[in-house]
């Protein structure tokens, strides 16, 4: 009999090295006449370890990581195959606290399955969502979403229920569901990994939102820089219409849904929703006003719903378990549970599924092991690179929506970095209105002036020129970014301006060049 | 680097007319142009504009728009370098600054023997495993300077 090794495909295992890995086992079992079986999982988002090769056991899925090349024929010669002990061997994989500790719901089965198998996502209970999503009325699969209190993971976490509402009331001859996975944010992965490690959940997710709202045609958006996402993506859509998932007839239940993937071509602000839009009708990705919302005129001008990767692919376990399953997950206003992705320089990076609540010190330290370089943990940026700077005093803040917005930071889309305390503020908050500069879709002039003009000045600032005037001076723009601009890029901007100037006052004051 | 053939540009015509009769479909147009002749060239525009009952303008200005289209080829290797926050934190700027005195060469400049363009980019998703750098469109993590002087090395 076989034995059934797992060497992830994900493309973070496959930067380091998780390739070679899998070509050498091959190679070395074949040349000792051992029965092997490759699945090329994705990743359980356990960074420090990969690659990460787990060896199917009788009792568990016993682990070995990291793993190089060159240590696949020690490997062989311990008897890993039947998970002998050996350096390297982590003992078995969902018995690491780091994950046994988890809630995981919307990665359930990333890391565990062949992603591109529908076999193997049937077989750990997918499409149980869509099943009973076909046996119900719009209006019902509606409310169970709005039930959940799923809000958007994207960042800006409206309640997904609510915007599916708008949509499912309008009265229209096509609506559209199109899946915002242009995932810009600097110390964000969870929706590359979703869709590396298990693309039909997203997919499912998708055909629920159709179904319940009336849309037939859906749109995957997705960033240009995860070429190896865009590849599973492919085969998963291909899959799903060869078994009649996607098409004219889902499941045979008689309603359409097609879906195409789309590409983004390296704009930043294209994440925003409405400017997704516009890129999506193969237009520069310039801010749309609102109103109207893009849930009464959308895509074409018509009825969308506009979800990130991570709310969609948390629809189907919604549908497959019931609402109160999901609510029972969480804090106050913030329900259900939240990928969090530790990044940065962290001794322990990965992807972390919990409910609401965690505080950043146990992120840090519990999770995170402390910093990759070993020196003090100075602060972090939670939310892309439009999230505020915390510093060690607050650590004790805990990750829900509400708990950031009362220190003036925000969750986003859940990505932490962690910074030593190497790291000089002055330069992160530069580079915060430098970055803005440049991704500025144009059209508002808070934004894409303030954004230069801001530069200039903090360059004045770090230059020692003047200090207190330019401070002065950077503190209105900040202001009139905060308040005068048409979306998040320019609005938010001054949060890491900002809170860098206020928490680390010292590096913006002593700094002669 | 090659300048685009005139008759490459003959391509341009098939892509259009499989993509015309879909909605929005400039982007998705431009990325195959792009890949079929590794830039799109000014003179591309005319006839995707033509194709697609667009202006010349509003085709420049997608084109434009997005980091990601170029109107010159490119060399023969891509060395993207991430210079997002979580790479900083773990000192791409030293790494950033290793690349570009090895290859003597900005950010959006090719070396002198057409073979490397270095370009930045703005995270490539592999934020645990920092500083993340693409060649090619294959992703590595953990790159130290000796790391990507080896990366190097097995590109020549």
């Amino acid at each position: 009999m076989s034995v059934t090794i797992y060497v992830p495909g994900d493309s973070g295992a496959l930067s380091l090295g998780a390739q070679a890995v899998a070509e050498q086992i091959a190679k070395l079992a074949a040349q000792r006449n051992l029965a092997v079986r490759i699945v090329r999982n994705g990743s359980r988002g356990l960074y420090w370890l990969e690659p990460l090769v787990e060896v199917q056991c009788a009792a568990a899925r016993i682990g070995y990581g990291p793993v190089a090349a060159a240590d696949v024929a020690g490997l062989f010669d311990a008897g890993f195959l039947q998970g002998a002990a050996h350096p390297l061997c982590v003992g078995p994989v969902e018995e690491i606290p780091y994950f046994k500790q988890q809630q995981r719901l919307t990665f359930e089965r990333v890391g565990r399955i062949d992603p591109l198998s529908l076999d193997d996502y049937r077989a750990h209970g997918g499409f149980a969502g869509l099943t009973r999503a076909l046996s119900m009325e719009g209006a019902a699969i509606v409310k169970a979403v709005t039930d959940s209190g799923l809000r958007g993971r994207g960042g800006a976490a409206f309640p997904t229920g609510i915007k599916w509402k708008t949509v499912l009331d309008q009265t229209a001859d096509q609506k559209y569901v199109t899946c915002n996975a242009d995932e810009g944010d600097s110390g964000t992965f969870a929706d590359r990994m979703l869709m590396e490690g298990d693309p039909f959940t997203l997919i499912e997710g998708m055909i629920i939102a159709g179904i319940a709202v009336g849309a037939t045609q859906g749109f995957i958006y997705c960033r240009i820089e995860y070429p190896h996402a865009i590849k599973v993506l492919r085969a998963a859509i291909a899959a799903c219409i060869a078994q009649g998932y996607l098409g004219a007839s889902v499941c045979g239940s008689g309603k359409r849904f097609d879906l195409q993937l789309r590409l983004g071509a390296g704009a930043y602000i294209c994440g925003e929703e409405t400017s997704m839009l516009e890129s999506l009708e193969g237009k520069r990705g310039e801010v749309r006003v609102r109103p109207p919302l893009p849930a009464i005129q959308g895509l074409f001008g018509q009825p969308t719903i506009v979800n990130n990767v991570i709310s969609l692919a948390s629809v189907p376990i919604i549908l497959a378990k019931g609402a109160d399953f999901y609510r029972e997950f969480g804090v106050g206003r913030s329900r259900g549970t939240l990928p969090i992705q530790l990044a940065g320089n962290v001794k322990r990076g990965g992807l972390i599924e919990l409910a609401f609540g965690t505080s950043i010190q146990e992120l840090l330290y519990g999770y995170g092991g402390g910093s990759a370089s070993g020196r003090p943990i100075r602060a972090v940026q939670i939310g892309g690179p439009l999230g505020a700077y915390i510093p060690a005093s607050q650590f004790d803040t805990v990750l829900d929506y509400e708990a950031l917005a009362g220190i003036g930071a925000l969750l986003g889309h859940g990505g932490v970095v962690v910074f030593d305390d190497t790291v000089h503020m002055g330069k992160m908050a530069r580079y915060a209105l430098e970055f803005c500069a440049k991704e500025s879709c144009g059209k508002c002039t808070p934004c894409r002036i303030g954004s230069t003009r801001g530069t200039e000045v903090m360059d004045r600032v770090l230059a020692g020129v003047e200090v207190e005037a330019n401070l002065e001076l950077l503190n209105d723009l900040c202001e009139t970014m905060l308040h005068g601009s048409l979306c998040g890029l320019g609005g938010m901007t001054p949060f890491p301006v900002q809170s860098a100037l206020k928490h680390f006052p010292e590096d913006f004051h002593h700094v002669r060049h | 680097m090659q300048p685009v053939d005139p008759q490459e540009l003959e391509k341009v015509g098939g892509i259009v007319a499989r993509w015309q009769n879909r909605p929005g479909p400039l982007l998705e147009v431009l990325h195959e142009v792009q890949e079929a002749l590794g830039c799109i060239p000014a003179d591309a525009v005319g006839p995707i504009a033509a194709g697609l009952n667009l202006s010349r303008a509003e085709v420049h200005g997608v084109v434009s728009f997005y980091h990601y289209f170029r109107e010159h080829r490119v060399g023969r290797h891509q060395l993207e370098v991430c210079r997002a926050e979580a790479c900083q934190s773990m000192h791409s700027q030293v790494l950033i600054d290793h690349i570009k005195k090895r290859l003597d060469v900005d950010f959006h400049a090719t070396t002198a023997d057409g073979a490397i363009t270095l370009l930045p980019v703005y995270c490539l998703g592999n934020c645990a495993c920092a500083p993340a750098v693409m060649i090619d469109g294959e992703l590595h993590g953990r790159v130290t300077p000796q790391r990507l002087d080896e990366l190097l090395k097995a590109l020549s």
